[in-house]
């Protein structure tokens, strides 16, 4: 199950759960998200992200989404009436979109001794010549569209479910990918904490480093 | 033949601000990215029939026209400009709308560390002439009809070489560095019709 459906149902089963164990501890009931440990150690990216990026993205700005996440949730489930909910619906988006989106990087990235940078293969590959010549044409627009965010976001590769297409959607801040429409295939952090302590205005070089550590196996998967 | 925007040289020196603000980033932030939004912006005004024309003037005007106001509205925290006292108009305003300076401040921040994304948040004085706060998401400038009297960019790019992901460290020593007394003078209606022309295209 995807991150974002995950998401979805827990939060289901919160709400159902809540009238059910109305009796049992009120703590039971919460859904406390926690971070997910990286697959690879801090430094496992270098020269391409330096340790140092790595350790504070994911200890530090990642860690702020899952406890902004879980307190969001938890003034939500005491708020008591529509009006405070609605209030803190844009708390939950932010929070639980980063929570998603950097879940959803952390694993499409490998280090170059293990899948990092390694080309696609079979049906994704086939894909991506199909939408954009080859897999150069696919980074040039992706590195096209990454360059043009105006402010912090992410850049995707995703596939549609109803049509199956391929296509590079950008979505600002943490807005999470609509995954009622699309499968987010590999995201790309374009925030300036992710690349600044190395990069810093230079953030061309950041997007055209970051393709020696995509894992295509991870958007291989995704894309099955 | 369109008129041509020029980075503004900076008031001080880039180490003046310092320990609050290093040199390094206030070196990188006036040099390449305060540069590269005027760069753009010219660019795209030479080139008006580009698809994304629009957008660009929008986010690179935005963006010329923020920093050159948040570059004037620092000053050295051993400045007199940076002492409150040197508002003595705009800190009666401050008192009438928010109790105390104090409480101005904490409003002030809390908005400032609630800004999700890259944004800035603004003291501006309204069309009715009341001050408020509000932030301003990526390079959007304060909106049409109202003043803005110091502004704080958010922008991970103005802290994060220092700071990392202590925002609230960066948001709690800019209070050091304000420039009141040019606060001040914007106050009392020195930037009316700034940036003009530019922002008529934005």
């Amino acid at each position: 199950m995807s991150l974002a459906a995950s998401t979805r149902s827990t939060l289901a089963r919160a709400s159902k759960a809540s009238s059910i164990r109305a009796l049992g501890s009120l703590t039971a009931v919460r859904t406390n998200y926690t971070l997910p440990d990286l697959p690879y150690d801090f430094g496992a990216l270098e020269p391409h992200i330096s340790g140092q990026i790595m350790e504070i993205h994911h200890q530090k700005h990642h860690k702020t989404y899952v406890n902004g996440i879980n307190d969001a949730q938890e003034k939500f489930a005491a708020a008591s009436s529509p009006a405070e909910k609605v209030a803190l619906t844009s708390l939950i988006k932010f929070h639980g979109g980063g929570h998603i989106n950097h879940s959803l990087f952390w694993e499409n990235l490998s280090p170059t001794n293990k899948d990092g940078g390694a080309p696609p293969s079979g049906a994704l590959a086939k894909a991506i010549d199909d939408t954009w010549g080859n897999l150069d044409g696919f980074k040039g627009q992706m590195n096209t569209a990454l360059a043009g965010i105006q402010g912090s976001g992410w850049g995707w590769l995703v596939k549609d479910k109803s049509t199956n297409k391929l296509s590079i959607v950008t979505m600002p801040n943490q807005d999470p990918i609509n995954t009622s429409q699309y499968i987010p295939l590999v995201g790309i952090d374009a925030w300036e904490h992710a690349y600044y302590l190395q990069y810093q205005n230079v953030k061309a070089d950041y997007f055209k480093a970051i393709w020696n550590v995509i894992n295509w196996k991870t958007a291989e998967k995704r894309f099955a | 033949m369109a008129e041509t925007y020029t980075l503004p040289a900076l008031p001080y020196a880039y180490d003046a601000l310092e320990p609050y603000i290093s040199a390094q980033i206030m070196e990188l932030h006036h040099s390449k990215h305060h540069a590269t939004y005027v760069a753009n912006l010219n660019k795209a005004i030479s080139s008006p029939k580009a698809a994304n024309t629009q957008s660009m003037i929008h986010f690179n005007g935005g963006g010329h026209i923020n920093h050159s106001i948040f570059w004037k509205n620092l000053a050295p925290a051993s400045s007199e400009d940076a002492n409150t006292t040197s508002a003595p108009t705009l800190m009666q305003a401050i008192d009438a709308e928010f109790g105390s300076f104090g409480d101005f401040r904490s409003k002030f921040n809390a908005a400032l560390l609630g800004i999700q994304g890259s944004g800035w948040g603004w003291l501006i004085v309204k069309e009715d002439g009341n001050l408020d706060i509000i932030t301003t998401r990526d390079q959007d400038t304060v909106p049409a009809g109202t003043t803005a009297i110091f502004g704080v960019d958010m922008w991970e790019h103005a802290y994060y070489l220092q700071y990392l992901n202590g925002k609230a460290a960066y948001v709690e020593n800019i209070w050091n560095i304000i420039n009141w007394k040019y606060a001040e003078t914007r106050y009392k209606g020195e930037a009316d019709g700034e940036f003009k022309d530019l922002r008529a295209m934005l």
